[in-house]
């Protein structure tokens, strides 16, 4: 994988820079919004990102819970921190579309208010395994971390069963997207999760030194007061 | 265009603070061992 990483990171790069392309310039104009459409293009494969960062989380903090896998619980911190960047994205770019099409920044429907909950468990989720030193940590965040995952199906199907002032969905029932649209928003998906698989990798390989270093130091200490260095 | 710019430079800003956050924790990280290397 170390070798495969520049080349990895390089072809991202050029899909991401090709997605943007296609986003901005080669993507129709939608006729009642105008350019501010495009906003759609990061917005929901941001999303889609997010809620697939978080199905891991849900994933890998069960696996914890059973297997009580270190593996499991760094997979677990990683792609819930991830996960909130791209919540982040989604909580930013919503209301600059909304302000323009809707004249508003910000409303306290359904699909906004629990995206914004959303985005506030996992907050909570990576304060707690910030700021709690003990050894339960990874336990009592991989509970919050099941509780919190019961959020995800929530938000996307908000729309479905809701009345809410979010637009219909564009996929499954209801959709109706011009296939180019479609294109253009599958593109920037793939760019956006190979950058998000890139990322976590990264900071996989940052937590897993980081608690190696963090043993060396207990171990170190353990040793010092008996003079057995 | 001006909401779409804010948008898609707002989505890079995000993306670059998160990507410098980890950088610096590498660096506080790499220091860490080597001075641990050193005792």
């Amino acid at each position: 994988m170390k070798k495969a990483f520049p080349i990895f990171a390089l072809l991202t790069a050029v899909l991401l820079s090709y997605a943007l392309y296609l986003a901005l310039v080669w993507a129709p104009t939608e006729q009642t919004m105008g350019d501010v459409q495009r906003i759609f293009y990061y917005h929901v494969p941001s999303a889609w990102t997010a809620f697939l960062l978080f199905l891991i989380n849900f994933v890998a903090s069960v696996w914890y819970l059973v297997w009580r896998s270190v593996k499991a619980d760094i997979i677990a911190l990683v792609s819930a921190e991830v996960g909130v960047v791209f919540c982040t994205v989604v909580l930013v770019t919503g209301p600059i579309w909304a302000r323009p099409v809707w004249g508003i920044w910000w409303t306290w429907d359904m699909r906004l208010t629990l995206t914004l909950v959303l985005w506030l468990i996992y907050v909570a989720y990576l304060v707690l395994r910030r700021f709690s030193s003990g050894t339960q940590t990874p336990l009592m965040a991989a509970v919050l971390a099941v509780f919190g995952a019961l959020d995800v199906p929530l938000v996307y199907f908000s729309i479905w069963y809701f009345r809410t002032q979010h637009p219909s969905p564009v996929i499954g029932k209801g959709g109706s997207l011009d296939p180019r649209m479609w294109h253009v928003l599958l593109i920037n998906w793939l760019a956006f999760l190979c950058f998000a698989f890139l990322v976590s990798w990264s900071r996989y390989r940052l937590e897993k030194t980081k608690r190696e270093v963090e043993e060396m130091l207990a171990l170190e200490a353990l040793l010092e007061p008996k003079g057995l260095r | 265009m001006t909401y779409l710019y804010a948008a898609y430079a707002a989505t890079w800003l995000i993306h670059i603070a998160y990507l410098g956050s980890v950088l610096a924790r590498y660096q506080r990280l790499q220091r860490e061992m080597q001075e641990l290397k050193k005792r």
